[in-house]
């Protein structure tokens, strides 16, 4: 992927190579600026490579598609729309009882019960976060593309969605491709954690995390799993 | 103290803030009375003087008239300016080729006062009714205009992307997201811009038509230096740009418009 900026052109990323199984839960992490961003938004097709190609189930992505949602870190959500009218905005093909069923649930999964006819200049972040999600989740993707999705929370509120965004993957079994620059984040959530090198980011190691759900976080293997990781980062910040 | 006590409390001086303008307007009519009445040289009419006259304008109907025929012109002016500019304002600010090819002539012409098109405005038009709300109109487009191109591009990316994603077709992605979108800041434009459509329509009809507040002002001092029918004819313009402004506001109260005055 190369970027034209003020007639030079930089290399954002090269030589990427990745295949995802259905339902897996992938994080990307790296420096900042690396193309982490990027990778996503070329994967949604919001972007074009400028040579290769993203394939899914054999089909080539042009363009962005409702079969794959990207959720972005801030200001994802509608403001003119209440959290009913949010979750509801990817479904104005179906009858109304249909909507207001799949809304209901999604309201339910994203336990935001109370909330519906709230505007989200009254919801804290985590909740609109969380609306996010259930908007995603409501045109049934087979992809969820996630973007630093909890970035811009507190540390609690943060701990807390991972824990949300888990129990809806494990009941939907989404293929989930997320963005982070938390080390920890990408243990605790992926299946494999992905790390990219700094710019132009080529794809520096794939990590499978072989612990079982729901993990504890002070186990030996998951300790060890995250330093592996640390040192792999540290690898990429010397450069 | 009872909680019956303190709401009672709370309700009285609720009611004494919402007073005090009053009470200061108030005050400032008594000052300028007196004032008046120890310099009886007739340079200011006192607000005596001014009540009576308005008394008067409504007796020989022409208050009402006058009104009317001013809003009548203010509204055609405004909305016709709205409905051209509004739509060209939102496809050029949405293109940024159109917007570099448009912007030097907008530039050009929006430091132009719109009272400079009054010969034009009469020549082609004439002395009535079509030359004001042209005035009008000329005065209304480029306030709008610009107001359609910065809302568009103040749309963040993020509302846009959201938009494609979920696979909206051009007309459901203007009617969903850009639309709902950009309506706050025109509400905001358009108000400030209802403003100078109510300062154009004075300038307009004092020299353009014969009828209206404007030609109101300008006649009573031409018929006989009646100077408290020209005091009248401000305090009525007065008014009504505080009404008009009122109107405008309560748009923005509207719940899902008001997301943007919030501050999110």
């Amino acid at each position: 992927m190369v970027f034209e900026r003020d007639g030079k052109s930089i290399s954002v990323l090269e030589d990427i190579n990745l295949d995802v199984s259905e339902g897996e839960f992938i994080c990307l992490v790296g420096p900042s600026g690396a193309g982490k961003s990027t990778m996503l938004n070329v994967m949604g097709g919001f972007l074009s490579p400028t040579s290769g190609s993203i394939t899914i189930d054999g089909e080539t992505v042009h363009g962005p598609d409702p079969r794959r949602i990207l959720v972005f870190q801030e200001r994802g959500v509608f403001p003119w729309l209440t959290v009913e009218g949010n979750i509801g905005f990817g479904l104005s093909q179906l009858s109304s009882a249909e909507r207001n069923q799949r809304i209901a649930h999604y309201v339910q999964m994203v336990r935001l019960q109370g909330f519906e006819q709230t505007y989200p200049s009254d919801l804290s972040g985590g909740m609109k976060q969380r609306l996010q999600v259930a908007r995603a989740l409501a045109v049934n993707p087979d992809i969820l593309y996630l973007d630093e999705p909890f970035g811009a929370l507190d540390s609690v509120t943060r701990l807390i969605m991972r824990g949300e965004l888990l129990r809806i993957w494990q009941t939907e079994r989404r293929t989930i491709i997320f963005v982070t620059h938390d080390i920890d984040e990408a243990v605790q959530l992926a299946d494999r954690v992905v790390v990219l090198s700094s710019r132009p980011a080529k794809i520096e190691h794939v990590l499978a995390i072989d612990i079982p759900h729901p993990r504890n976080i002070s186990a030996p293997r998951y300790l060890e799993l995250r330093d592996e990781l640390l040192s792999k980062i540290g690898l990429a910040y010397t450069v | 103290m009872t909680g019956n006590e303190r709401a009672k409390r709370s309700r009285s001086s609720s009611l004494s803030i919402r007073l005090r303008p009053i009470a200061f307007i108030v005050a400032l009519l008594v000052l300028w009375q007196i004032a008046v009445s120890l310099h009886p040289d007739q340079l200011l009419p006192g607000p005596l003087a001014v009540v009576k006259a308005i008394g008067e304008l409504l007796q020989h109907g022409l208050l009402i008239k006058y009104v009317v025929a001013s809003l009548f012109r203010v509204t055609w002016g405004f909305a016709l300016a709205a409905i051209l500019a509004i739509p060209l304002g939102l496809t050029i600010g949405w293109y940024r080729r159109g917007e570099m090819a448009f912007n030097p002539l907008v530039q050009i012409f929006r430091p132009i006062s719109p009272l400079a098109w009054i010969p034009l405005a009469i020549l082609w038009f004439g002395v009535g009714d079509l030359a004001a709300i042209f005035l009008i109109f000329v005065g209304c487009f480029f306030p709008l205009l610009l107001t359609a191109m910065s809302a568009v591009h103040n749309i963040p990316s993020v509302y846009i992307d959201v938009g494609r994603n979920f696979g909206l077709s051009t007309p459901q992605f203007i009617y969903r997201v850009l639309y709902p979108a950009v309506v706050p800041q025109l509400i905001t434009g358009s108000r400030i811009t209802m403003g100078i459509a109510w300062l154009v329509v004075v300038a307009a009809e004092m020299i353009a038509v014969n009828s209206g507040l404007g030609f109101l002002i300008i006649d009573a001092r031409n018929a006989g230096n009646r100077y408290d029918l020209v005091i009248a004819g401000m305090v009525i313009i007065g008014l009504i740009g505080l009404l008009l402004d009122f109107g405008m506001r309560s748009l923005e109260q509207v719940e899902s418009f008001r997301w943007s005055y919030s501050g999110d």
